[in-house]
């Protein structure tokens, strides 16, 4: 039915990408992210076509095939549409707008229509809370601030055939949305010197500012930074690597994406700085697959700094410094985000987080000493080499040193990028942001905390409440209980499955949740759940492979503390009530027998 | 060597280590046990099962595939802990299809001699029924999925010892499966052959050589011993 | 702390146990208690049972003990292991099928209807009989279980181990080698 089915086009579309990407099969996911690009999915027997030509075994390449969200191994549509499926969007209606496309284009979420020609299915966080609801078309574009009327014209045009190419060009808009510059959206100055000026210092001077800076990494753990590029340029190899990690999965987070749109000098500025202090030849960007849109733009980026001397043999003029960037796309899958599962990716395998030690900084990718830092992290790098590490110091607090980016979104009349000094309360944001009436924010994402309207005089900063960068507000029309549940099937969908606390735990809080969300009858869930639930929460605080299980049940932890009461309410059963539904249960039989008496029926509560 | 060889502390008994050690390996090595699942010394370590998630200094670490450090603290059989392998059994136990009286592998199983360790009695959590199809296209083993518990022994193996790349793992969350690389993604397709380690290295009964089921009565299996039930 | 002295001798425990969607082995393990079968009958006394053939269970009396023995195939073992909830204090899943749904559930992936036909020859469609669920069940996912005794069946010294404990009043703790499986 597609090309991928008839072997001929699609083999020769994964030819011509792997030839293009010289049959490395470090490129694993790049080839299947640019083959998909043009067969739409990925058969077994392209899938195998690949295997062979990379030297790789068929189970390897269907393995990080099935491991990446984007990725399709069932025929999808022509045209294939995800929606943004972060609480924010769905705080502005995604859901019915998703409804309404479904049913004016005749299919249902998750399926392909008769013909072939669209599929409408969810994904996570596309990361323009902001202008939400959003979606995401073909892995590549992304059509912000869906309405009613905007979905009839979308399907409209779905329904009359028209390429993408010709859509209404407003649709794709993306905008900044700073409502809050500092120094790091203020951008360079422009009598700023210039990167070549910066590095004539010695790579131990850029050290030693970025050390005095106190700068600690802005992708959630707050590592110092200049004990990771220290740890880095000591490790035995003679190669190195300089990661920015550009996978913006945290739901509500979308600071890196403006980083980059508008920033991309500074972003790439802090790259070469770290590569110049820690001695590394080769820099990659890992641009999430949400973000494709940009990938133009930072191309051109790099190719006028490459013609600009800043990077490539000799960069910036320094005799023996080489040192070049390349981007890699993601292809959905949020763990990624995790250094160690990043450098897995980037060398074409399943985006799983390796056994650690040896740490990245040690061995990374493909063996050799690597640094990965947050877009952010680089981006103040630049400001830092250039003003001096005593400069930044003097903003913040003194653990929490310079100023931080957050992607305010959800309940205020003005969510966008803000950008204070670490140390700021939690209070004089939601001021600023025009959010009346909130009863808790959501600080750093679904793995962050959730902050209660008593602790809004909290601070964000490292020894406070630390943040990776969102700030998803909720005003006391928000139900909490809905709102962990949404992140719990966020943590589940995004779960890479090597743990058995993180595999089946947060699939287990799924059901329990969705149970008491759903509950039959007027029991409801009772006190057993709750327990349960417990339970789970501190089976996954205690002991999983990466940070993403051990946070899975942040929400979960938090909301029960807090918002008890959201829970309690759906558990007012006296006894525990099944999950099943015991009369469908029945179903079979009575269709069998074709009764239908009382005695073919059962109650599902359990009388009190 | 230093005079006195460098220990560790498991449960107040002092372990000797050796360069290289993990926390897991020092310890068997000392005839000391940590319950796990998914490690072998014949093979890498994958840290999947998590079963021998220790504190040590206070933190939560796997056994298995953390260094052992000199002088460090490692708390093993603590009442959390306890509970912790407890809940990691039973999710096990939900997620597959593990019906003992039905399998062959039943009394040589380290699953199951392990949940019976930790003091399982039931299940906790509601069975997810998994309903995976039986792969018995091999002429000589058969593939089990519904009792893979995923702690990539055989992926290892196969890698590692055999050098045929038979499995590898796939999808991902609660979907993730054990994949087999053949063109039909069957069994019987593959390289694997009933002399490979990563044919017999299955700690549960998903992967079962053929017509050798019941051949040691029950009373003389593996973990019907005393000794080797713990 | 000093208890209370006794003056008359403590009143006999009321002990319920029934076979859903079982095979009795349970029950039959049970009786493997053999000559602590006397001690037994000196301090409980049966209530539903195979054992004394007493239809419903604590209709008169509540019970202190349930034993289940079986998984939960049709509604009327739903509605008997409802009552027995509702009618004892303490629930206890017996056997791997109580537990697990067991050797029973095997037909889980098969449609009832096509079962009962290929095994009938025509569907039994008598009012009389209970329909069967489309999956058999473990019971603790309809029922809320105080302990669970695995084992196929469990090991008579398990019963016993776990009524003593019971009858002391003590939280049931297998001892080693009682938990097994199979």
């Amino acid at each position: 039915m597609d090309a991928a089915d008839s072997d001929g086009p699609a083999r020769l579309a994964a030819d011509a990408v792997m030839a293009r990407w010289r049959r490395d099969p470090h490129a694993l996911v790049q080839i299947l992210r640019d083959t998909q690009a043009v067969t739409h999915w990925l058969s077994r027997p392209l899938l195998a076509h690949i295997a062979g030509a990379l030297g790789l075994t068929l189970a390897q390449v269907e393995g990080v095939a099935g491991f990446y969200r984007f990725f399709h191994t069932r025929p999808v549509g022509r045209t294939r549409l995800l929606f943004s499926d972060n609480i924010t969007d769905r705080m502005l209606g995604s859901e019915t707008l998703l409804a309404q496309l479904c049913a004016r284009l005749g299919v249902a979420p998750g399926e392909v229509d008769a013909q072939g020609r669209f599929s409408v299915d969810r994904c996570s966080c596309t990361g323009l809370c902001d202008q939400g609801p959003a979606l995401l078309v073909n892995h590549h574009q992304v059509v912000t601030r869906l309405d009613a009327a905007r979905v009839d014209a979308l399907a409209d045009l779905l329904l009359a055939g028209t390429p993408v190419g010709q859509w209404p060009a407003e649709w794709f808009a993306v905008v900044d949305g700073v409502q809050r510059a500092d120094v790091l959206l203020g951008g360079l100055a422009d009598d700023a010197p210039a990167l070549p000026v910066v590095l004539a210092q010695s790579p131990q001077a850029l050290l030693d500012e970025v050390a005095a800076s106190g700068l600690r990494g802005r992708g959630g753990a707050g590592f110092p930074a200049a004990r990771k590029w220290l740890a880095c340029r000591d490790a035995a190899g003679d190669l190195r690597v300089v990661v920015c990690n550009a996978d913006e999965g945290e739901p509500g987070t979308f600071k890196d994406r403006v980083l980059l749109a508008s920033h991309a000098d500074a972003v790439f500025d802090g790259m070469t700085v770290a590569a110049r202090a820690v001695g590394a030849q080769q820099g990659f960007v890992y641009l999430r697959g949400e973000y494709r849109f940009l990938l133009p733009q930072l191309e051109q980026v790099l190719a006028r700094r490459r013609a600009q001397g800043l990077l490539g043999p000799d960069a910036c003029g320094i005799s023996g410094f080489d040192f070049d960037i390349a981007l890699h796309l993601g292809a959905g899958a949020y763990v990624c985000g995790e250094e160690s599962a990043l450098i897995e990716s980037l060398e074409g395998k399943r985006g799983t987080p390796r056994i650690r030690p040896p740490f990245p900084v040690q061995a990374g990718y493909l063996g050799r000493p690597t640094v990965v830092n947050n877009v952010e992290t680089f981006c103040a790098v630049a400001h830092i080499a250039r003003r001096g590490g005593a400069w930044w110091a003097g903003i913040g607090t003194a653990q929490s040193t310079g100023t931080k980016i957050h992607s305010v979104s959800g309940d205020c009349a003005r969510p966008g990028l803000y950008e204070y000094p670490l140390g700021t309360p939690i209070a004089q944001m939601l001021d600023d942001c025009g959010a009346r009436d909130a009863q808790a924010v959501q600080v750093g994402g679904p793995s962050g905390t959730c902050v209660p309207a008593p602790e809004f005089n909290r601070a964000i900063a490292f020894e406070d409440v630390p943040s990776a960068g969102a700030f998803m507000v909720f005003d006391r029309t928000r139900d909490l209980f809905e709102v962990a549940r949404h992140f719990a099937r966020f943590f589940a969908h995004e779960s890479c499955g090597l743990c058995t606390p993180c595999r089946v735990g947060t699939e287990l809080v799924v059901r329990r949740l969705d149970k008491l969300a759903h509950a039959r009858g007027a029991g409801q869930g009772s006190a057993f759940d709750i327990a349960l639930l417990h339970d789970l929460d501190t089976a996954l605080h205690s002991g999983t492979h990466c940070g993403l299980g051990a946070s899975a049940c942040n929400p979960l932890r938090d909301t029960l503390r807090h918002f008890g009461a959201a829970y309690a309410q759906r558990a007012t059963a006296p006894q525990f009530q099944p999950d099943v539904d015991l009369d469908a249960e029945l179903s079979s039989a009575r269709r069998a027998t074709g009764r239908d008496d009382a005695g073919a029926h059962l109650h599902t509560d359990t009388p009190a | 060597m230093s005079a006195v060889d460098p220990t560790f502390d498991l449960d107040g008994q002092p372990v000797p280590l050796q360069p290289g050690d993990t926390i897991l390996s020092a310890a068997a090595r000392a005839g000391l046990d940590i319950p796990h699942l998914c490690w072998s010394d014949e093979v890498s370590g994958s840290a999947s099962c998590r079963l021998c998630t220790v504190l040590a200094d206070g933190r939560p670490v796997a056994a298995c595939v953390t260094p052992a450090v000199a002088g460090q603290k490692v708390e093993c059989r603590t009442a959390s802990l306890a509970t912790q392998r407890l809940r990691l059994l039973q999710m096990l136990f939900v997620e597959g299809n593990h019906f003992c009286p039905g399998c062959e592998k039943s009394g040589n199983c380290v699953l199951q001699v392990q949940a019976e360790r930790a003091g399982m009695t039931a299940l906790h959590f509601e069975a997810l029924n998994p309903e995976r199809p039986v792969d018995a296209s091999h002429p000589d083993v058969l593939f089990e999925p519904n009792r893979c518990i995923l702690c990539q022994l055989c992926v290892r193996a196969s890698d590692e010892i055999d050098g045929k790349r038979v499995f590898a793992i796939g999808g991902h969350g609660i979907a993730t499966r054990l994949l087999i690389d053949s063109p039909s993604g069957r069994l019987g397709d593959s390289a694997l052959s009933v002399h490979d380690r990563a044919a017999h290295i299955c700690p549960v009964g998903a992967l079962l050589p053929k017509r050798v089921g019941f051949a040691v009565p029950i009373g003389r299996r593996r973990f019907d011993n005393e000794d080797t039930r713990g | 702390m000093n208890a209370p002295v006794a003056s008359t001798p403590p009143r006999k425990l009321r002990v319920a146990t029934v076979s859903l969607a079982g095979c009795f082995g349970c029950h039959m393990s049970l009786l493997d208690i053999d000559e602590r079968l006397f001690d037994l009958v000196e301090r409980v006394e049966f209530d539903r049972s195979p054992l004394t053939d007493i239809k419903t269970v604590g209709e008169h009396d509540r019970c202190d003990i349930g034993l289940v023995e079986g998984g939960l195939c049709n509604a009327e073992n739903v509605e008997v292991l409802r009552a027995f909830r509702d009618r004892c204090t303490v629930l206890v899943a017996v056997g791997a099928c109580a537990i697990t749904g067991g050797l029973p559930a095997l037909r889980n992936h098969l449609d009832v209807g096509t079962v009962l036909q290929s095994v009938y020859g025509r569907v039994p469609d008598d009012p009389e009989l209970p329909l069967p669920l489309n999956r058999v069940l473990p019971i603790h996912e309809v029922v809320h279980i105080d302990h669970a005794l695995p084992g196929c069946p469990p090991p008579a010294d398990a019963f016993w181990q776990l009524l003593q404990d019971l009858m002391a009043g003590r939280a049931p703790a297998s001892a080693p080698g009682l938990i097994r499986y199979d």
